[in-house]
């Protein structure tokens, strides 16, 4: 049974419209070879397959550099790896008719890469080193008194040790510890050369995104019982603590 | 040796003009010889408001290219003798303002001049730096919404960074808060940020409070600064500023909802 089948009125929007961002991957096709490109996709979704199986994907063709293709086997090829193509950019005027007699969309092509790489898809998988601790007792803290405002950024190479607040559209980083004895609204990143066993401090957290050694937090993702509330923030097995204190 | 007052606000249309008008016609009823200067060179407001406009022969870019002398450019207020305006160019854009121009023509007004009000421009561009590159004090002029916050607080941090105090390393500028267009009403219905949190926001010296009014619009149309209506809660609310600013202990007026007799105070929360 459905569960909105509830009656909406004739007076209220049944929808709107809004534009969105996201990011999807982009397969930039080097090959017209179908038998090829097909091998080397089934071999790349072995490697993450909850990564890939049933993600959308945007065709690139301009590499091909106007090389014929048949986008109608390649867009069968790839279904059945497993992956969904939504879109085609770049190419030739007859690959564009192709891909509207398939029903995918043909996107703008500004900023179709051209650039010769290796591998037909790129994947960022989160390698992370642990790289060793950065000795931070041999630099001085710095201490300031007065607010950071939105706009200002303010970078340490030690500890830094704010008594005052930092404003929403601020940024502080220090490669050490941040300490902050008041209202944490901008962005706090501590240990911004790898140090691991950075820490941030905060007497009230309404941060837009804190990170330690990387590992970050958006003011989406914050917990509700930590938001207002002094915490300590710290990296525990890669994962962002944020604990009430 | 004057005092340089910048009233700038990051965020366009929250009053900084008016405010110019208002501040530098209060001073000078006060018997301060003021100046007020229009740092908007291309969307030239001020002579507007103040009535002047059509006795405008040279401006601000004219004296800072020595194309007249600042006597010729100043206006002499007709309702105020102690009060002159240096008016914009219309006809040129804010690339027409140099540091050293405006640096010079300041200097050369402190000489005569108790107090020079500069009436910024809005954004953070070379109009707005030039504004209040040379002041003493900042009047940071904030209405009571998120974006205009958040504006003013980029502002402050321009002030406390790239000012002449800022780069010299002398005593930094001194900044104070006016919050304008403020209705309690609204505020108590949740619909706008009170002055605590704004101050909360801004952490800053809160100068006064400017109720949201509607004698502010049909006094800048007739171009008459709008502290000169007395009857106006926005007139007063100027006034008091003025008074604060010259040290004062005047209480903060217009933050709270009038109280509306008897009934009215008996279910107030």
């Amino acid at each position: 049974m459905s569960t909105d089948s509830q009656p909406i009125s004739a007076s209220s929007p049944a929808f709107e419209f809004k534009s969105g961002v996201i990011t999807i991957p982009v397969l930039n096709l080097f090959s017209t070879d179908i038998n090829v490109i097909t091998h080397q996709l089934r071999e790349k979704i072995k490697q993450a397959p909850e990564f890939f199986t049933n993600s959308s994907l945007l065709l690139d063709l301009s590499p091909l550099q106007d090389q014929e293709l048949n986008l109608a086997l390649l867009v069968d090829a790839i279904r059945n790896s497993g992956m969904r193509p939504i879109g085609v950019r770049g190419g030739t005027a007859s690959q564009h008719q192709d891909a509207k007699d398939l029903m995918l969309p043909i996107m703008t092509s500004q900023n179709s890469i051209s650039s010769k790489q290796a591998a037909p898809v790129k994947v960022e998988i989160p390698t992370q080193e642990s790289s060793e601790p950065v000795a931070s007792t041999t630099i001085a803290s710095t201490v300031i008194n007065q607010p950071i405002r939105s706009g200002q950024r303010i970078y340490v190479k030690g500890d830094l040790i704010i008594i005052a607040q930092v404003s929403a559209g601020a940024e502080v980083i220090a490669e050490g510890n941040i300490h902050i004895y008041g209202s944490l609204r901008g962005r706090a990143l501590a240990g911004v050369q790898g140090d691991e066993n950075a820490q941030i401090f905060c007497s009230d957290l309404q941060a837009e995104l804190v990170s330690v050694a990387g590992n970050y937090r958006i003011s989406e993702d914050l917990n509700e019982s930590n938001r207002n509330t002094p915490v300590q923030i710290f990296l525990n097995n890669q994962a962002l603590i944020i604990k009430n204190i | 040796m004057a005092r340089i007052i910048v009233v700038t606000s990051g965020k366009g249309g929250v009053g900084k003009t008016t405010t110019s008008a208002a501040i530098a016609m209060g001073l000078a009823k006060k018997g301060h010889k003021t100046a007020v200067i229009d740092f908007d060179v291309g969307l030239r407001n001020l002579d507007l408001v103040l009535g002047c406009e059509r006795r405008v022969v040279y401006d601000f870019v004219n004296v800072i290219n020595n194309e007249a002398n600042l006597n010729q450019a100043l206006i002499k207020d007709k309702r105020c003798n102690q009060l002159y305006i240096l008016p914009a160019s219309q006809t040129r854009d804010k690339d027409a303002l140099t540091k050293e121009g405006v640096g010079k023509v300041l200097e050369e007004l402190s000489k005569t001049f108790k107090y020079i009000v500069c009436d910024s421009p809005a954004g953070i561009e070379r109009g707005a730096n030039l504004a209040m590159y040379f002041a003493d004090d900042a009047f940071v002029v904030t209405n009571p919404e998120v974006s205009s916050v958040r504006d003013s607080d980029r502002m402050l941090g321009i002030l406390s960074s790239k000012s002449k105090r800022a780069e010299l390393d002398e005593e930094p500028i001194k900044e104070y808060l006016l919050l304008s267009r403020y209705d309690p009403k609204r505020v108590k219905l949740g619909a706008m940020l009170s002055v605590e949190d704004v101050q909360d926001i801004l952490s800053l010296h809160l100068l006064g409070v400017i109720p949201e009014s509607q004698s502010v619009l049909s006094a800048s149309n007739a171009g008459e600064p709008i502290i000169l209506d007395e009857n106006s809660d926005a007139g007063q609310a100027y006034a008091d500023i003025v008074d604060r600013y010259l040290g004062e202990d005047k209480p903060h007026r217009f933050i709270d909802e009038e109280k509306k007799g008897l009934f009215g105070r008996l279910f107030r929360s």
